[in-house]
């Protein structure tokens, strides 16, 4: 009986899928040791700077890693060499991104001061000292000519994803294919278009309605697109409850299907603003640039930020280019913004 | 057994022909002009990208008629001495060639990075990790070209041209990184580094989308026979990715051959076809209508005009291919 007892021990619950120790130690050793071999190769050769270090540091990681696994087989060495690489990728790919948004922001909030939100450029060279002139004209007019682009595209696009969705019709297949095939015009072109048509035909002046069309002609693809993913994530049954109901198609699109899905649709319009708020190329063709606002749709060109910006890189004095960089970051700040609000309301589900 | 002979017990009733009733759907006028109003808002695409082709095919046509094939041939860009084009000689060649090398450039740089990161994020990245760093994909995704443009003027450029000179100290013996003078500023070679940047994004989230669908059930059975998590990844999920990463590639490359304002302000454009990548000598079409645009006579602005077509059925070509190679990718799998 004793000897019974004393063999029952409580079994202690195990973890077999934490990380051992020993894993933390190969780890830190590997780690350890290819900073040393990457500060080593640094100084000894023409790699220069941070950068030659990371891409000697890389280096010796895969030396190391490779060594450290052939102590226990081969397998996991192709894998220890393999994590090495997979994780230097992405830590590769941070770097310039970091470094762009970096530079953004310490470049361009040296320029900007209480009243860059609220002057123009009409009294302003671009070469003149920070402290007058602004890019109040260039903020509003971005505004403007999105809010019509978005006024143009989103109805286009949700009725495109509608007529794929819920109408089914027989061309379904060709309109996606047609509006994924959309999204790669090049921005140029889809300019040169809105200037061979509306700015030569139309209105004979370059003008904010024309930036307006050509930039819709860039967004229609991402609300056409994401307004599809979204319709499709709604229930089928919620459709045949209403089409049991007798209710018609028009109602059933109207007050059923789009109303459940109201903030992916809002979705669908940010993503589409936030891709054309820094379209650059199709603007110099269309609604040029102005030195101060003009509430004049037709009739005269519009001054946007990244007009704005790309003018004063083009004059390239070292005053304009600080300009550049301070119209680049307010565009960037106008950018993060628009996701914010996509991800706040992307975060909310259907219905609510 | 119970189980079949209860399965035989039923008796599956047919319907008579008699009984059948076809489902036919009377339709409101409401209904009618809903529908064709939503057809029409989604063939708007058909007519977008048909008025744009046409146009421009009806404002270059002189120009096409004109020079004929050898617009695609010739490399030099003349717009003559009038407004009517006397002695003018233009041509696409160095800007097509230049827009493919530089692409080309870019996805090479663009592809393994793009793979390492969608492995990453899908295999190897704790979650906030990789809540952090997808978000991050979304916002630099969304980056205007025009600020890539300033930041690879100012920050990469220096850092390329130091590479340049070390490539073709190393391998100047090789024509691709030779250099006619040692003048490494504003090449093909930074022009494709920075839309290798640009393009990233794109391409990673396409092949990231793939990489995700990978089947769990072969992965995990790699696992149970003892494989490693790269064998699983080596054996599972790269072939299985394959055709997602050619798709992903290709968006990437349609991306590429359009963009204008980034290239325009890091590369040097002249007019002669150069492979050697590391010389300050390129071209884009892109980039060409963007500079040329401004001060074009109106026989050249119809040079242009053609030289946007050719550069819009390019990308239309290329983005069809890709599209369809990531949607039957797709397919594949549902």
């Amino acid at each position: 009986m004793s000897v019974m007892q004393e063999s029952t021990s409580v079994v202690q619950p195990r973890r077999p899928w934490r990380h051992p120790a020993q894993n933390a130690l190969t780890v830190s050793v590997i780690v350890t040791l290819s900073a040393l071999g990457g500060a080593a190769v640094t100084a000894r050769t023409g790699l220069a700077g941070n950068l030659g270090w990371f891409v000697s540091f890389i280096a010796c990681a895969i030396i190391v890693s490779w060594i450290a696994g052939r102590f226990r087989s081969k397998v996991a060495a192709a894998d220890l060499v393999a994590t090495v690489v997979i994780g230097a990728a992405a830590a590769a790919v941070v770097i310039p991104w970091t470094s762009l948004i970096y530079t953004v922001i310490s470049n361009g909030s040296k320029v900007i001061y209480s009243g860059w939100f609220t002057t123009d450029m009409s009294v302003t060279a671009a070469d003149d000292v920070f402290t007058v002139g602004g890019v109040s004209h260039a903020i509003v007019g971005t505004l403007i000519i999105i809010s019509i682009a978005t006024l143009i595209s989103v109805p286009i696009g949700i009725a495109s994803a509608v007529y794929i969705v819920e109408i089914r019709g027989r061309f379904s297949l060709l309109v996606r294919f047609l509006t994924q095939a959309m999204s790669g015009v090049p921005s140029i072109v889809a300019g040169l278009f809105i200037y061979s048509t509306l700015v030569v035909l139309v209105f004979e002046k370059f003008n904010a309605l024309a930036g307006a069309f050509a930039l819709s002609i860039l967004m229609l693809p991402t609300v056409a697109r994401t307004s599809e993913e979204v319709l499709k994530l709604v229930p089928e049954d919620l459709r045949s409850a209403s089409y049991a109901l007798g209710a018609s198609q028009v109602s059933t699109t109207f007050k059923v299907t789009l109303p459940t899905v109201r903030s992916g649709l809002v979705t669908a319009a940010v993503l589409g603003v936030a891709r054309i708020a820094g379209e650059t190329a199709p603007l110099l063709l269309t609604s040029l640039y102005l030195v101060s606002f003009s509430a004049d749709l037709v009739g005269k060109p519009m001054a946007t930020l990244p007009t704005y910006t790309f003018g004063n890189l083009q004059i390239g004095t070292e005053n304009a280019v600080a300009r550049a960089w301070g119209g680049s970051l307010t565009l960037l700040a106008l950018i993060f913004v628009l996701f914010l609000i996509a991800r706040l309301l992307a975060g909310r589900g259907p219905g609510k | 057994m119970t189980f079949r002979r209860h399965c035989e017990d039923f008796d599956v009733v047919e319907p008579s022909p008699a009984q059948v009733k076809a489902i036919t759907v009377v339709r409101s006028t409401g209904d009618k002009v809903f529908r064709g109003i939503m057809t029409a808002g989604g063939l708007t695409s058909l007519v977008v990208l048909s008025l744009i082709a046409g146009f421009l095919l009806y404002r270059g046509f002189e120009i096409l008629s004109d020079f004929g094939f050898s617009f695609l041939t010739t490399s030099e860009w003349n717009s003559g001495i009038d407004d009517v084009g006397t002695d003018a000689r233009m041509g696409v060649a160095a800007m097509l060639v230049g827009s493919i090398v530089i692409a080309v450039i870019a996805i090479v740089i663009a592809v393994p990075f793009a793979m390492g990161v969608a492995l990453f994020l899908e295999y190897y990245a704790p979650k906030k990790l990789r809540n952090v760093l997808t978000a991050l994909l979304d916002l630099i995704a969304a980056v205007p070209s025009v600020i890539y443009g300033i930041w690879g003027y100012v920050v990469l450029m220096p850092l390329v041209v130091q590479w340049s000179k070390t490539l073709n100290d190393y391998l100047g013996w090789f024509p691709l990184f030779s250099v006619p003078a040692p003048i490494f500023e504003r090449s093909p070679f930074v022009a494709g580094i920075l839309l290798s940047i640009m393009i990233l994004p794109i391409t990673t989230s396409v092949t990231r989308e793939v990489y995700s669908r990978a089947p769990k059930d072969q992965i995990d059975a790699a696992y149970a026979l003892g494989g490693s998590r790269w064998g699983g990844i080596r054996t599972v999920v790269l072939p299985f990715g394959r055709s997602g990463l050619v798709g992903g590639a290709m968006l990437g490359l349609g991306r590429a051959l359009g963009e204008t304002i980034a290239v325009f302000l890091v590369l040097n454009l002249v007019f002669k076809v150069n492979f050697n990548i590391l010389s300050s000598a390129g071209g884009n079409v892109a980039s060409l209508i963007a500079t040329r645009f401004g001060e074009a006579s109106r026989y050249e602005l119809k040079g242009l005009m053609a030289a946007g077509l050719v550069l819009f059925i390019l990308t239309l070509i290329v983005n069809a291919i890709a599209t369809a190679i990531v949607n039957r990718s797709a397919k594949a799998v549902a």
